[in-house]
């Protein structure tokens, strides 16, 4: 409760300011005053770093700005020895820093004698808001939307006036919207009705959540009934809106999650749905490709982007080499004894499992999300779509066409079809079946090393990685049909839809419980899945 | 014939000689402590650090001097993250190895599979995570956190610091956070949250789809409120939620998430930058200033050979639960356990936050509770602590039918079940 208060009397002080403070007599020197509070930063008490703040920003000082900024960023440290307040930018293995009082620049330091300005999280509150004020009038409209955004969840009769003055000067359509509806929140709490039916045709359609609150306590405290009713039918609006947009992301919550599923099963639609190969190692040929993204990133540090583009062939390369090994090793011995193809794979899997652990470590590694893949592209303010599954969806896709044009364009892919239907036949036409078959199964492998490249962006990197994801590959391949990539992409976005459809209201565990007991009872009324074989290719 | 027969005495003598030869080497020299934590399987990633820590602390006390001026002798098996396992090893340490005390276990699952041995066998265990409670064995001694030396505290801290009034309860779906949301649950409710500002979610392990959970959290806390999240969220799952966390823009000022199972070692294995100023309630972080804890890092690092390695609440768990058995026999003069189980009861060592640990009648110890914003280098950085020290609470005060239950293992009440209404004790004691 105290701390909810807080910031709000803090801002309207800083309005208050900001509003009057040319008429306000000054109490003493702006520069002693910036210096006297840049002094607190250095306590360790984060009340006396909040009052620190408050009293910078009171200072008026011109560098408040980068003050503020450096510190939200961790960029503001205290030299241990000269006690003084730095920002210190990394170069190489030191940092370089700049005097905040005199500007200069020190040099460069060993990071052993600096000590980090630390903040908490009420304190980055307080200092987006403060920071919020002092970037109204940046010459950035982007930083100006930010600045009004920031605003908007705490908006009051003086914010209020405030964006009203900003709006007069606001040339940017998109800023312009953002202070409209920050003055309309304002306003629905006027003591005059027209003003409130004006503000709610503004808020109306707005699909921002301070709006909804609003509208929703003022429905329950007006006792204008026509205010009220327009009121009521812009709630009716806003819900209708809000439940169309939660189709939307449901949708898109379960197709990337289906993209996941076929991804981590479209080899093994290869190795076990073409060849038949129970291979109880896919897991671990998945979780060799994250693996390998690991292994890039450690070796370029500098460039994670480029490093995850590139694991994607060299994890093709591993993990598909790693695939022909254990055809060549052991499988082939094996064909046509299920049970032992089975047993053997199974050991495969946890000697991989294994040997990772003693090899690179048993804890998770960290593989770096690049920036180009963190955030979400905001559709609204209540739905967003985030980059990491946006592309996802997309590799995917790109990954499953390439598959299906290898096997239906290519010598290669001619010659796996035909021995996986008729392996006597093709013999006798000149195929050399057994180097079909170790291809057939790195092929199978290889993309399976993709999938972990792409799994690595999502979920954690670990020698359990593989475990998690091989008994759904399975469900998806005997779902769609064994033996076609078709029924594999279908059943995976199915699975995907269908678990985020039960989610909400049966629950993560729940939903995976139910997708299994359905997958069971469609395999008892269509035991060749979605998409069975046809033709002479069943009998085989 | 004779050759064969010659053969097999031979053999048979060989084999004699050398088992009459360790046994007199171990059992008149050495003391041998047991050490009981997965090396491979799902827990090697959280168990292995243990196993570490217990090998320095016992190579430690060998520099010392060793103990009854006799050394140490650390047994370490593998339990392989299969419970049943874990109490055929138990038994195997005990009963052939004939150790003084065993230091193990991780998940609750794995303590239950081996309390029955432990019982049986009137041996000592020493269990160093952080658990649900609702439990004190004569034989078991619990150096991690109960729920009240730690959950309870930090909504405690959400609450009364930053004012939160909706909550998130979050957890994998097992015992340890069933039992620890239901406890919350009736706490929050007698501290007067309505039931619609509760949210419960349950995850299976290793959930890595977490996009409808946040989006659900997201809308749950977008009316105005101030939410936040309390995760019992097991250690792995853990890695995948922040992520979604912060790719849907959803950062640690609009909604915190506290945190029971992330620590150091979980977050040693993840890119922290999304985490930034989200929180974790432990009695020990590896960032606390205190002397006691610079040179156990120090130590640590030497004897790993490695400067990066992090330490953690379950390992600062190990290093009191070790000194205070040591202690605990200097005080018997035995390694006997039934003198030592008594001889624990009351005993008190320096922990690593610069404070004492002291051994309660229940078997719970006493610590101080801290709150930790995780920094971005990994680190947690402490924004609130307990006043004093708390003592680890067996039986939950919120929870119906465990309210009235007290454990006491001094003589003449001798009990870890006792119901103080009705005067019974029941359950999980021996005569």
């Amino acid at each position: 409760m105290q701390m909810n208060q807080r910031p709000k009397s803090f801002l309207r002080l800083c309005l208050g300011l900001l509003l009057f403070g040319l008429t306000l007599p000054v109490l003493a020197d702006p520069q002693a005053e910036f210096e006297s509070a840049l002094e607190l930063l250095s306590e360790r008490s984060y009340d006396t770093k909040s009052e620190a703040v408050r009293k910078i920003v009171a200072s008026g000082h011109k560098k408040a700005r980068a003050v503020l900024n450096a510190m939200l960023e961790g960029d503001l440290y205290t030299r241990k020895k000269e006690k003084d307040l730095v920002i210190a930018v990394k170069e190489g293995s030191q940092y370089r820093i700049t005097a905040v009082v005199t500007g200069e620049d020190v040099g460069l330091v060993k990071k052993r004698s600096l000590k980090k300005v630390s903040i908490n999280n009420q304190l980055r509150g307080q200092l987006r808001g403060a920071l919020a004020l002092l970037n109204l009038d940046n010459p950035d409209a982007g930083e100006r939307l930010v600045a009004v955004n920031e605003l908007l969840d705490s908006i009051d009769a003086e914010s209020a006036a405030l964006l009203r003055d900003g709006l007069e000067k606001e040339s940017d359509p998109d800023v312009r919207e953002a202070m409209e509806l920050g003055i309309a929140l304002g306003e629905v709490t006027s003591k005059d009705p027209a003003i409130r039916l004006q503000a709610i045709a503004v808020l109306d359609g707005s699909m921002h959540p301070a709006a909804f609150n609003r509208l929703t306590t003022l429905v329950e405290q007006e006792d204008d009934s026509d205010v009220r009713k327009a009121a009521q039918a812009a709630i009716n609006s806003i819900d209708l809106k809000r439940q169309m947009s939660g189709v939307a992301e449901t949708l898109f919550f379960g197709l990337s999650l289906g993209s996941v599923l076929v991804l981590a099963a479209i080899g093994l639609a290869i190795t076990f749905g073409v060849m038949g190969v129970i291979n109880m190692a896919h897991g671990e040929l998945i979780m060799l490709g994250a693996y390998t993204t690991y292994l890039l990133q450690v070796v370029m540090p500098e460039y994670p982007g480029v490093a995850l583009l590139l694991s994607i062939p060299v994890a093709f390369l591993v993990s598909g080499g790693v695939g022909v090994l254990i055809e060549r090793g052991v499988i082939r011995f094996l064909y046509g004894r299920p049970l032992e193809t089975l047993l053997a794979t199974f050991g495969i899997s946890l000697i991989l499992q294994q040997f990772v652990r003693v090899v690179i470590s048993p804890q998770n590694v960290p593989v770096s999300n690049p920036s180009w893949m963190s955030g979400s592209i905001e559709i609204s303010s209540v739905l967003s779509l985030t980059w990491n599954r946006i592309y996802i969806i997309v590799f995917s896709l790109m990954v499953f066409a390439a598959l299906f044009m290898i096997l239906k364009k290519t010598a290669l892919g001619l010659q796996v079809r035909a021995v996986a239907q008729n392996r006597a036949m093709a013999r006798a036409m000149g195929v050399r079946s057994e180097r079909v078959d170790a291809l057939t199964f790195g092929l199978g492998s290889g993309i399976a090393g993709i999938a972990g490249v792409a799994l690595s962006q999502l979920t954690n990197v670990g020698p359990n990685l593989g475990q998690s994801y091989i008994i759904d590959s399975f469900m998806v391949v005997v779902f769609g049909g064994v033996g076609n990539l078709w029924g594999t992409l279908v059943a995976g976005m199915t699975l995907g839809v269908a678990n985020k459809i039960m989610e909400p209201w049966a629950g993560a565990v729940l939903a995976k419980i139910l997708v299994l007991v359905f997958i069971i009872l469609f395999i008892q009324k269509r035991p060749r899945g979605l998409f069975p074989q046809k033709g002479r290719a069943a009998e085989g | 014939m004779l050759k064969s027969a010659l053969k097999q005495s031979l053999i048979g003598g060989m084999l004699a000689a050398g088992m009459v030869f360790s046994t007199t080497a171990s059992a008149e020299e050495t003391i041998k402590v047991g050490i009981l934590h997965s090396l491979s399987g799902t827990m090697a990633i959280s168990e292995t650090t243990l196993k570490d820590t217990m090998l320095m602390l016992i190579e430690e006390q060998n520099e010392k001097g060793g103990l009854l001026g006799k050394k140490l002798e650390p047994v370490v098996v593998d339990p392989a993250s299969n419970w049943p396992l874990f109490a055929e090893k138990a038994r195997e340490l005990i009963e052939k190895e004939k150790v003084s005390a065993v230091f193990g276990c991780w998940t609750s699952v794995s303590r239950k599979s081996v309390l029955p041995v432990f019982e049986e066998l009137d041996s000592i265990l020493f269990y160093p995570v952080q658990y649900e409670g609702e439990e004190s064995s004569k034989n078991v001694f619990y150096t991690g956190a109960a729920p009240n030396q730690q959950a309870i505290p930090a909504v405690d801290y959400l609450m009364n610091e930053i004012g939160v009034e909706r909550w998130v309860l979050a957890g994998t779906d097992y015992v340890y956070p069933r039992t620890t949301n239901k406890i919350l649950e009736a706490y929050l409710k007698a501290k007067g949250v309505a039931t619609e500002d509760i949210m419960i979610n349950y995850t299976p392990f290793g959930h890595s789809d977490w996009q409808s959970i946040v989006a659900d959290i997201k809308k749950f806390g977008a009316t105005g409120k101030k939410t936040a999240v309390v995760s019992t969220i097991n250690g792995d799952a853990n890695v995948p939620f922040y992520k979604e966390l912060g790719n849907q823009g959803v950062s640690a000022e609009d909604i915190p998430v506290v945190a029971f199972s992330v620590g150091e070692e979980e977050l040693s294995g993840i890119d922290t930058k999304p985490l930034v100023g989200h929180l974790a309630a432990w009695n020990y972080f590896m960032s606390v200033d205190a002397e006691a804890n610079d040179s156990f890092i120090e130590s640590w690092h030497e004897f790993t050979k490695d400067e990066e390695r992090v330490s953690n609440d379950p390992m600062e768990a190990h290093y009191i639960g070790f000194n205070m058995w040591v202690k605990a026999v200097e005080k018997a003069g035995t390694t006997d356990p039934a003198a030592v189980q008594d001889a624990l009861i009351g005993v008190a060592v320096p922990n690593l936050t610069g404070g004492y640990s002291a051994m309660m009648p229940n078997h719970h110890i006493t610590k101080p509770v801290l709150i930790g914003e995780i920094q971005e280098d990994g680190q947690f950085d402490v924004v609130w602590e307990t006043s004093g020290l708390v003592a680890g609470d067996a039986w939950s005060d919120f929870l119906e039918g465990s309210k009235d239950i007290i454990a006491d293992w001094r003589a003449p009440l001798s009990c870890g079940n006792y119901n103080v209404k009705t005067a019974k004790c029941s359950g999980q004691n021996l005569e």
